[in-house]
């Protein structure tokens, strides 16, 4: 589904990819880890070129990403992404925000939009909330329903860049929980997160990322019992010691 | 106060003008705002430097020189409209350049997230401006856009110099023939005054309608 052969990208004299490569099967679930500045957010969002790469090729489902313009956006609406800081829009409501996309892009009627849209606030728990603008949510609300907005676009792959990180401890299990859900309906996902739990018991394999490359990749079993490199035993004894 | 009340007629006409004269400039200057604005933020280079070029070159020369220009200059080279309809066109095309840097400081306030997840959505660069970054860039600058209003309202005065009677042309006749000048000029102060004061309200209301939840 994902094919990313040779990725490079710098910001001025900082590179955050160097050579990467990775291949994500349909319905697949990659989990994506690595200590901050890893160049973990740079991958997922070269993408669904959120960041334009220095060098490289990247296909989603056998085409290679367009460059610029509307071929780029209907690639794009093929790609779910979620944010950390949910992102969603602020002056729409719930609803509006999850059928802006489907009537804009896709062209759905209006009528189909919303009855689709309140269909998958239901499906992560939120129905009740479709009329509340994104600030009246809590932050575990407004992130389910930005999951609900990417879902809403019926796309082929789903990418997470640390979509617990921004909120509270109690409201992490609600996201996740709607994340294994769509994991357990075949969604091809790309996950980036520290929720080593998450990683062990939803993803069909772990891709660990140090100084901008892919240092190691396995399934969560092989890689928590026996990490091959220093560098994700280190990482490892840091984030499981506490 | 018999100059005031035995030319009512001129006072009235001339507010009228005034009136008219303001609020078509300023939906003028409204959309060539948000166009040029759109331009300066585009990611092609021809079209921000476009955008750049249209706010320097109206900014820099006086609104009166343009006036003038316009006037003069646009029947000599075939065009012929009304002083009406050019003062209109003049004023508008020279606030837009200020309407465009208010509306692109709204664009540059408006979270770097919320244009990423439009595009995220397949929404191409003209649709997420238009959609999701407009809508809410327009909302924060609701009051120096409100304060160009004002500024559009006092400028159309220089439209007098030019030939079009509203207010200020009005009350410079009305003192030809009476020679009162304090009277009529307070007057037409007042009148400017409370015109100002009706743009002030009106832009504290939408503010207050329109404020976005962060
Ligand atoms: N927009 C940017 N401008 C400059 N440097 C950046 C930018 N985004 C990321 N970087 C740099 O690239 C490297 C990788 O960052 P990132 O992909 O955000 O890492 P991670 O998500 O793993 O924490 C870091 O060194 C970061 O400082
Ligand atoms: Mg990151």
């Amino acid at each position: 589904m994902i094919a990313v052969r040779g990725l490079h990208k710098r910001f001025g004299d900082q590179t955050a990819l160097r050579d990467v490569d990775l291949d994500v099967a349909r319905g697949e679930v990659v989990v994506v880890i690595g200590p901050s500045g890893s160049g973990k957010s740079t991958l997922c969002r070269c993408l669904n070129r959120l960041e334009t790469p220095d060098s490289g090729e990247i296909r989603v489902d056998g085409a290679a990403l367009p460059a610029e313009g509307r071929a780029l956006a209907r690639l794009r609406a093929d790609v779910g992404m979620v944010f950390q800081s949910f992102n969603l829009f602020h002056h729409k409501t719930v609803l509006e925000n999850l059928t802006l996309g489907p009537t804009k892009v896709r062209g759905d009627s209006r009528a189909e939009a919303e009855r689709r849209a309140r269909e998958l606030l239901d499906r992560v728990g939120i129905g009740d909330q479709a009329g509340k603008l994104p600030a009246q949510l809590s932050g575990g609300q407004q992130q389910r329903a930005a999951i609900a907005r990417a879902l809403a676009m019926r796309p082929k792959v789903m990418l997470f860049d640390e979509p617990t990180s921004a909120l509270d401890p109690e409201m992490v299990g609600e996201v996740l929980d709607v994340m294994t859900g769509l994991a357990r309906d075949g969604m091809t996902m790309v996950v980036v997160t520290h929720e080593m739990g998450f990683a062990r018991q939803v993803a069909d394999r772990v891709v660990f990322m140090a100084d901008g490359e892919v240092v190691e990749t396995g399934t969560p079993a092989e890689f928590f019992a026996s990490p091959a490199t220093d560098r994700a035993r280190d990482f490892l004894a840091k984030v499981l010691s506490h | 106060m018999n100059v005031i009340t035995d030319h009512l007629a001129e006072f009235g006409d001339g507010l009228l003008l005034t009136v008219g004269l303001t609020l078509l400039s300023l939906a003028g200057a409204l959309a060539a705002g948000v166009v040029v604005a759109a331009l300066r933020v585009s990611p092609v280079r021809v079209l921000r430097a476009a955008g750049m070029a249209y706010v320097e070159v109206l900014q820099n020369v006086p609104l009166l020189v343009w006036l003038v220009l316009a006037v003069f200059g646009l029947p000599e080279v075939g065009v012929i409209a009304g002083l009406f309809t050019t003062a209109v066109v003049v004023i508008a095309l020279y606030q837009g350049a200020y309407a465009a840097e208010a509306i692109r400081s709204g664009i540059n306030a408006v979270p770097a997230g919320q244009g990423e997840a439009a595009r995220a959505l397949g929404l191409t660069f003209t649709q997420s401006l238009r959609l999701v970054i407009l809508p809410q860039a327009l909302r924060t600058v609701i009051q120096p856009l409100g304060n160009i209003a004002i500024m559009t309202l006092m400028n159309t005065a220089l439209a007098a110099a030019v030939g079009v009677v509203e207010l200020t042309a009005a009350a410079n006749r009305v003192n030809l023939a009476e020679a009162q000048p304090i009277w009529i000029f307070v007057t037409a102060g007042l009148a400017y005054m409370a015109l100002s004061a009706v743009f002030g309200l009106v832009t504290g209301t939408l503010e207050r309608r329109l404020a976005i939840l962060r």
